[in-house]
């Protein structure tokens, strides 16, 4: 199963399947008069352009760095190196995605180690021999001067290059996890609102006991059972998340389902499961559309703060948690090695900001009395 | 109202055991005890013996519901459930997996150091993004309500970690105003190493809480009572901080409850980097060590003051609005 997930044709199929849901939804929306009235009142704003403009372009390139491929390797007179026995092409060990691809260069400017932005040579000093072969200490030149936007960092790798590694983490965590829990939290809210009973005690009873745990207790708990990992923090993160939804959808379908047109389809016979989905799902999805976007920006910050107590993602996958996590013994030092620790916090910041402003944009032109922390 | 809180603390307690069996699933099935030994003895080069022996040690040999060896009260008793996880109903932590450690004396030792860190923060951060979220309502609709709009989304989108780091290296490396980290109970010194922290706490929960309470304030403003008080002729002023104030408490209890939750969260972080040995740090050295008790016992304790909040602002609710009556 694992092995079957880690495949990289399976994780471009799921790519794929989640950018189709996106683009589905968005059509969707947009064949109603009124979601096109209240984006046309959201949209009309400068700022929330420009929100929506860098928002896209981080989606845009997550969502290149998602789609992976292996390179096959090559023998030296550029033939296409096979296993002698069962003679199928050899792929690459280390996948790499598009991204990758378009960066290249950058990838491949690697240094020795630190340097600072734009600097022309290598941050820490080391002994360096002239051409008469004496010794001096001092700064050598790098590679390639003056052209680590953002410099580099311990091993050398360019810190604008990690920053762009970054965003998909960012990303999965912010929005991919929300699309995980929404179908579950629409289901379960609007079942417990509209049946009431038993089934809305027994609803109510897990989602209260689940939100009872303080998130960040529940999300240390679940993780330091199952281990560092992006799949078990967009998990845990989706059931923190699931709780608050599932409680406002049950809330607004009580009050839903006393309405009147509710009232007139169900004494027309309509059967249950057409007017949950048909009439009460549709005037809830301005709610479910604000708080996925207002609780993106939550999820991202706290992968950081996860990532750096050593709980959220694991080592090997580069997020901004885990640079601000390095950057803590490079404050240590003296002269101060900040580049890495900014770079993660304006790329944070880069996100974060437009989601927030996004979101409340939306808040205003759909629901301006729902409440949201 | 005592037979409303009997009957509330009632409520509650289904509430915990749920809880309680969450936990106990997540820590005793989803990771066995033998997991759970392996990973503190060390993965490799540990034998079965080994593990036995540090299994009944800590008691985690027993089956885990029904021990059906022993004869009826302690077929129950002497089971995993009964033994680590009721327990923590009378708040008995037992003791830690790593090194033994008795976990309530911990706890017992930490608590006011963290009550004194996140104490001055919780009441600051009221009086200051109250007084702030009405003086921008005060200016609603104009320059200033905007900029200070910006300015709270702004500052609700930097992350934490940004505000203790930079904060820690401006007053305290750069500056000197304060000690970098470091802590002493006794009562003048205790000033000199919380202040920096309480106010980097404060500075995280402005944004959010200034743009959250001046929607509260908005909204009362455009009721009825408040246009009566206007049409009789009282100041904005007098109408704003006499009347909508005290119509706005009820939401702002709310959501006084609901940053609890970010409180530890933040006293999380600000512990660990200043130094301050309360529950946050106790809980990052647990998750360094991989103690399971001390994260057990510290989700459960966590619920018991989540709900406890919970009843004490309903209990408040009333005292804030006389039309609510505890039935």
């Amino acid at each position: 199963m694992t092995n079957l997930l880690n495949n990289w044709y399976v994780k471009d199929a799921i790519v794929a399947v989640v950018v189709g849901i996106m683009v589905w939804i968005g059509l969707m929306l947009s064949r109603r008069e009124v979601w096109r009235s209240a984006m046309r009142q959201v949209f009309g704003r400068r700022i929330v352009r420009v929100s929506f403009a860098i928002l896209a372009l981080y989606t845009l390139i997550a969502v290149l760095d998602s789609v992976g491929y292996h390179q096959p390797l090559r023998n030296s007179d550029g033939s296409l190196r096979r296993h002698p026995e069962t003679n199928r092409v050899i792929f690459d060990s280390d996948g790499r995605s598009l991204l990758d691809l378009l960066l290249t260069p950058l990838r491949n400017m690697e240094e020795k180690t630190y340097s600072a932005p734009f600097s022309a040579t290598q941050f820490t000093k080391e002994t360096l021999y002239d051409d008469e072969g004496k010794t001096t200490r001092g700064q050598p030149p790098l590679k390639h001067p003056r052209r680590h936007v953002l410099g580099t960092d311990r091993v050398g790798n360019d810190v604008l290059y990690l920053s762009l590694k970054g965003i998909r983490t960012g990303m999965i965590i912010g929005g991919f996890t929300t699309l995980l829990v929404i179908p579950f939290a629409i289901l379960f809210g609007v079942t417990a609102g509209y049946f009431r009973g038993w089934i809305d005690d027994l609803i109510q009873y897990i989602y209260t006991v689940l939100s009872s745990i303080p998130s960040l207790l529940l999300i240390i708990s679940f993780m330091i059972v199952f281990g560092r990992g992006l799949p078990q923090l967009c998990i845990i993160m989706g059931i923190t998340s699931w709780t608050g939804l599932c409680r406002v959808l049950r809330g607004e379908t009580l009050k839903l389902r006393e309405l009147e047109y509710v009232q007139a389809a169900e004494a027309m016979g309509v059967r249950r499961a057409r007017i949950m989905f048909q009439h009460i799902v549709p005037n809830l999805m301005h709610i479910v559309l604000i708080t996925a976007v207002l609780s993106f920006s939550g999820r991202v910050l706290a992968e950081a703060v996860l990532s750096y107590i050593g709980i959220g993602v694991g080592a090997d996958t580069i997020s901004w948690g885990s640079m601000i996590n390095d950057a803590r013994q490079e404050l240590a030092r003296d002269p101060v090695i900040w580049w890495k620790l900014i770079a993660a916090l304006v790329f944070m910041v880069g996100l974060v900001l437009p989601a927030n402003l996004f979101g409340d944009a939306l808040r205003d032109a759909l629901d301006p009395r729902l409440r949201t922390e | 109202m005592f037979a409303y809180l009997t009957r509330r603390i009632a409520y509650a307690f289904p509430i915990l055991l749920g809880v309680n069996l969450l936990v106990f699933v997540l820590f005793f099935y989803v990771n066995t005890p033998k997991n759970m030994a392996e990973t503190i003895l060390g993965e490799k080069r540990v034998t079965q013996e080994q593990i036995d022996n540090w299994l009944r040690e800590h008691n985690y040999h027993l089956p885990r519901f029904v021990n059906l060896q022993e004869r009826f009260p302690s077929t129950f008793t002497q089971t995993i459930f009964w033994q680590k996880s009721m327990g923590l109903f009378a708040f008995r932590f037992g003791q830690s997996d790593v090194d033994n450690h008795d976990i309530s004396a911990e706890l017992r030792k930490r608590i006011p150091h963290s009550v004194a860190l996140a104490l001055p923060i919780f009441f600051a951060s009221l009086l200051i993004t109250i007084a702030a979220a009405m003086i921008v309502a005060f200016y609603r609709a104009t320059y200033i309500d905007y900029v200070a709009l910006v300015t709270c989304v702004l500052m609700m989108s930097i992350s934490l970690l940004f505000y203790i780091i930079g904060g820690q290296y401006l007053f305290a490396i750069h500056l000197r105003l304060a000690p970098v980290s470091g802590y002493d109970a006794q009562f003048p010194h205790l000033v000199k190493f919380l202040i920096l922290p309480v106010f980097i706490g404060l500075i995280g929960s402005i944004g959010g809480g200034v743009r959250y309470y001046r929607t509260i304030f908005l909204e009362e403003i455009n009721k009825d009572y408040v246009r009566t008080a206007r049409a009789k002729g009282l100041g904005e002023g007098t109408v704003l901080f006499k009347h909508a104030l005290r119509n706005a408490l009820l939401p702002i209890l709310t959501n006084v409850i609901v940053s609890i939750p970010f409180l530890i969260m933040g006293n999380l972080l600000l512990e660990n980097f200043f130094g301050i040995p309360g529950l946050g740090s106790y809980m990052i050295e647990a998750i360094g060590k991989q103690d399971f008790a001390v994260i057990r016992s510290m989700a459960f304790l966590g619920s018991v003051l989540y709900i406890g909040a919970l009843i004490i602002v309903e209990v408040s609710y009333s005292i804030a609005d006389p039309r609510i009556r505890l039935q």
